[in-house]
């Protein structure tokens, strides 16, 4: 039985291996929380309420009926908070009007229930919040039912629950959620125990979930009231502005020269950072009474550096390296090693090799890295929208010398993540500032501040190579992807995968994609750390992590192979998506998803015009055990020149369950974008040791009049919920380059795809 | 000090006349829902109306404005239900939200100076203004939709006829 293909029993034990427990290796950062009574957020001041009734960490009700969701997970415009909210008020069966959210501290009781911390990233948090969310609220209608029970005189067996009113129809008698809160007498608590027990509604029974309610964050984001990192105001509050050394990481402050900014008014101090998590590398803040008087002042300093060892870093050397490295035969360890592919390429009939490249890419959320801390007696309370505050409350710690558990983090909406905020190099100069003036310090980057220490999706080197049979059928594979590794640079041993040839542990968010459900005979895949890369470039998890650059390779190579055999692209992956062995149940439904994405878009049953072209892409993104099934459909017009333009994009999505449809075609349409923005918008470069994007001028994000049509379908077949912030990302760029070929016969194997790069593929 | 006027009301703020507008309203005047992006003028987040145009606030400074009618996102409506507001929540257009006070102080320049815009015009109009989540064709739906609102709101028969 293949255990990848749903999220069962032993799936879940699976993923919470990544449980953190306490204390890490490489940085020797003790993950930590605030532990002291008496200092805890909102959430904890609004429950502590009498007469409020919290049947669950997760929620509480009012006397007047409100019901207050706190949503552990950082909500950077996936609403996932709603979703909380959603999931609860099926159960609970309160009227959706009554429903308002906040943002979670640091508590650890606000963890997340399979992965045991704060962290929002690999489109998780539906799918593994939504037995919790759903018991929690089944447990808070059970006890106000019980309390309206007693207090009717009726069987709680005859009690109905809707839009928050419980009602006994042989006895007309009724209840509101408010009435009974008020009265007190809801008082039933839930052991662990008693919540597993709880029978939950079955699908045909809801009435919330999968209907698209307003969702209860959208009215303070059209009216200027949503309160981001930014937006934090303290009392006797300084702002600081980081000033970043030319080199990305590596460099030391060598001198601060300030007799310039100390003619600015209202400068307060230049601060060089002491960075001891190594988080940040030779940035100094420039502290003053406004944030415009900030940014005069950190013009201002004249400070030399000692460049390090980065200093003469260009991507064509990361590049050079990771070839270099590929080229060796006991680089990196194996993360998939099925049969012999070096025996199967001996007698193959046909054997080709490929290189594909994706350049270095930023984050670039439209709010800039922020962060604001405040000391007040022993505690550190620090506000930033943050997607990982397990692991930033402890690097804040660590930039104060202070343990964990005096932190603070107030959570905040965030102004965009996609994988950014899961990095705290914010907190430090935000600590450290304050640490040196004695006042609450508000650091805000410069969007060039963010752009050149962003912690970049890596530059990646693919090189993979097939062998097929006589019937053109492929019998091997070997596949090798070199990179820096984002999740290594954590320190945090739970979030590594054991390699298969045990040689230690590696990155699986450098290969996941690569372990694809075709049926190969004969695979390898090779995961290589480019640890030049690794140092110079410290990586972060963009939006879809590693299927961002796996499926690019696998799924461009596919293609080429069905091409050099003869074969219709789509007809081959369906025939590779047989559902053998371990890849049975989820090859199935990539390949449903696959002939849904071509039924929509026409495939193969419309004519296009000479130079215009179909490719297809399908992908189990972002991981095997937690794939949402993804296929998409591109078409393509490519002028002589080069110059692509992309028609049209149709996108098919097995999700299971949806919970909320018109935000999963939002997330699943700007996921696509995404990928689209990627494949031919996106490019950055290191030279000497620094990223050459400063600002959007250079590095250039898709804008409205690049954005195509998009179609999507989403398909909901009662399978459990999995998560769609990224899947749609990673199936874009190759279903480009593949209708590309199909449009003119350039193959392209590097992304950004650029007209000269077609040009001159096509000419080859 | 520096006398502005935002949203009807003079204000007094001690911002240098070669300073930014944006950092005045936003830190100094604690008027947050405009909000910083590039600081070079490439992305539209701060967008503000001076005089009923739309500028970037990054790139006006304190100086050039004094005197002048200036708008924010606070002040577009009395109570958050501009046309382009209420199609902002009607289509469910924001994500995180963060581009989406200069997303639509943009389109309201358009739609005052012309309530029935082909979506090239809109396009032209608001490709300045990036939008990370990429909501970009929910902004040109509920641009659509306010600009028939205000058309039905201005001339009720006529519309009826259009239909």
């Amino acid at each position: 039985m293949n255990k990848h293909v749903k999220i069962n029993q032993a799936e879940t034990a699976d993923l919470s291996r990544r449980s953190f427990l306490v204390g890490t290796a490489a940085t020797g950062l003790v993950l930590g929380y605030s532990a002291v009574p008496g200092l805890l957020g909102a959430d904890d001041a609004l429950a502590a309420t009498a007469s409020n009734f919290e049947p669950s960490i997760w929620y509480s009700i009012a006397p007047d009926g409100l019901v207050t969701v706190t949503c552990g997970k950082a909500d950077m415009g996936q609403h996932i908070a709603s979703t909380m909210a959603q999931i609860i008020c099926e159960e609970l069966g309160a009227d959706w009007r009554n429903m308002r959210v906040q943002l979670a501290s640091n508590d650890p009781k606000f963890n997340d229930p399979v992965l045991g911390a704060q962290i929002t990233g690999g489109s998780w948090s539906t799918m593994m919040n939504f037995d919790a969310m759903s018991r929690g609220g089944a447990a808070g209608r059970i006890a106000l039912t019980e309390a309206a029970a007693a207090a009717m005189g009726v069987p709680a067996s005859e009690l109905v629950v809707r839009d928050s009113v419980i009602s006994h129809s042989k006895s007309k008698k009724s209840m509101t959620f408010a009435e009974i809160v008020k009265s007190g007498k809801a008082t039933k608590t839930f052991t662990p125990d008693e919540l597993k027990a709880i029978t939950l509604k079955t699908p045909d029974q809801y009435t919330m979930i999968g209907v698209s309610v307003p969702q209860l964050d959208i009215p303070s984001k059209t009216n200027g009231t949503a309160k981001y990192g930014i937006d934090v105001m303290l009392p006797g509050m300084v702002y600081g502005k980081v000033v970043t050394p030319p080199v990305r990481y590596g460099a030391t402050v060598k001198s601060v020269d300030d007799s310039d900014a100390k003619k600015v008014p209202g400068f307060i101090k230049a601060v060089t950072l002491d960075d001891k998590t190594a988080t940040t590398s030779g940035w100094v803040v420039a502290v003053a009474n406004t944030y415009a008087n900030a940014r005069k002042a950190a013009d201002a300093l004249k400070n030399s550096y000692d460049g390090g060892p980065n200093a003469k870093l260009s991507s064509q050397s990361l590049l050079d390296e990771a070839k270099r490295l590929q080229g060796l035969d006991d680089s990196g360890q194996f993360f998939v090693k099925d049969g012999d592919p070096a025996a199967a390429f001996g007698t193959a009939a046909k054997v080709m090799e490929a290189e594909y490249t994706t350049n270095i890419n930023i984050h670039a959320p439209m709010e800039p890295m922020n962060a604001t801390a405040e000391f007040k007696g022993d505690i550190l309370h620090i506000y930033s929208g943050n997607q990982f505050a397990t692991r930033s409350g402890a690097i804040a710690a660590g930039a104060a010398g202070i343990d964990p558990k005096f932190v603070v983090m107030h959570q905040m909406w965030l102004g965009g993540g996609f994988g950014r905020r899961l990095d705290a190099d914010m907190m430090v100069p935000a600590v450290q500032a304050a640490k040196a003036i004695g006042k609450p310090v508000k650091v805000i980057y410069s969007r060039e501040n963010d752009m050149t220490m962003d912690f970049s999706r890596p530059l990646t080197y693919q090189k993979v190579k097939a062998g097929m049979d006589g019937d053109g059928k492929l019998v091997a594979l070997s596949h090798d992807v070199v990179s820096a590794w984002p999740t290594a640079r954590w320190g945090i041993p739970d979030f590594l995968t054991p390699s298969v040839d045990k040689k230690g542990p590696l990155d699986s968010f450098t290969v996941n994609g690569a372990d694809f459900f075709y049926t190969v005979p004969n695979h390898y895949v090779r995961a290589i750390k480019n640890e030049m890369a690794h140092n110079a470039t410290p990586s972060g998890q963009l939006r879809s992590v590693a299927p961002g650059w796996t499926f690019w390779a696998v799924e461009s190579m596919i293609d080429e192979i069905a091409h050099a055999t003869g074969q219709d692209p789509a007809q081959f992956r369906v025939g590779l998506l047989d559902g053998k062995g371990k890849n049975d149940g989820g090859a199935q439904r990539l390949r449903n998803t696959l002939l849904a994405a071509m039924g929509l878009a026409g495939y193969g049953t419309k004519q296009l015009p000479k130079g215009e072209g179909m490719g297809v892409a399908c992908v189990s993104s972002q991981e095997r055990a937690t794939a949402s099934w993804t296929a998409c459909v591109a078409h393509v017009a490519v002028a002589p020149s080069g110059e692509v333009k992309v028609k049209k994009l149709t996108v098919a999505t097995d999700v299971g369950t949806q919970v909320h449809p018109d935000n999963i075609r939002a997330q699943v349409e700007g996921a696509a974008l995404w990928g689209l923005s990627l494949a031919m918008y996106e490019k950055a470069t290191l030279k000497d040791g620094g990223i050459e994007q400063t600002n959007f001028d250079s590095y250039t994000p898709l804008r409205m009049s690049q954005t195509p049509e998009v179609a999507i379908s989403v398909i909901a077949n009662g399978e459990k919920p999995t998560g769609v912030g990224e899947p749609a990302v990673t199936v874009i760029a190759p279903a480009l380059g593949n209708a590309i070929f199909n449009a003119c016969g350039a193959r392209i194997r590097a992304l950004p795809i650029t007209a000269e790069a077609v040009k001159a593929a096509m000419k080859a | 000090m520096t006398t502005l006027n935002i949203n009807g009301r003079n204000m007094s703020v001690d911002a240098a006349s070669d300073s930014p507008l944006l950092w005045a309203i936003r830190e100094q005047l604690q008027m947050t829902g405009t909000k910083f992006g590039c600081g070079i003028g490439m992305c539209g987040a701060c967008t503000v109306h001076v005089n009923g145009e739309a500028v970037r606030s990054c790139q006006t400074m304190v100086g050039e404005v004094a005197g002048k009618k200036i708008t924010t996102i606070e002040g577009l409506s009395a109570k958050g239900d501009h046309p382009l507001q209420k199609a902002w929540i009607a289509e469910q257009v924001p994500q995180c939200g963060y581009c989406q006070s200069g997303q639509i102080m943009q389109a309201a320049s358009l739609l005052a100076k012309n309530n029935n815009p082909t979506k090239d015009e809109i396009v032209a109009h608001m490709d300045g203004n990036l939008c990370r989540c990429m909501t970009y064709s929910r902004i040109q739906k509920a641009i659509m939709r306010a600009a028939s609102e205000m058309r039905t709101a201005s001339n009720p028969s006529t519309e009826r006829r259009a239909t």
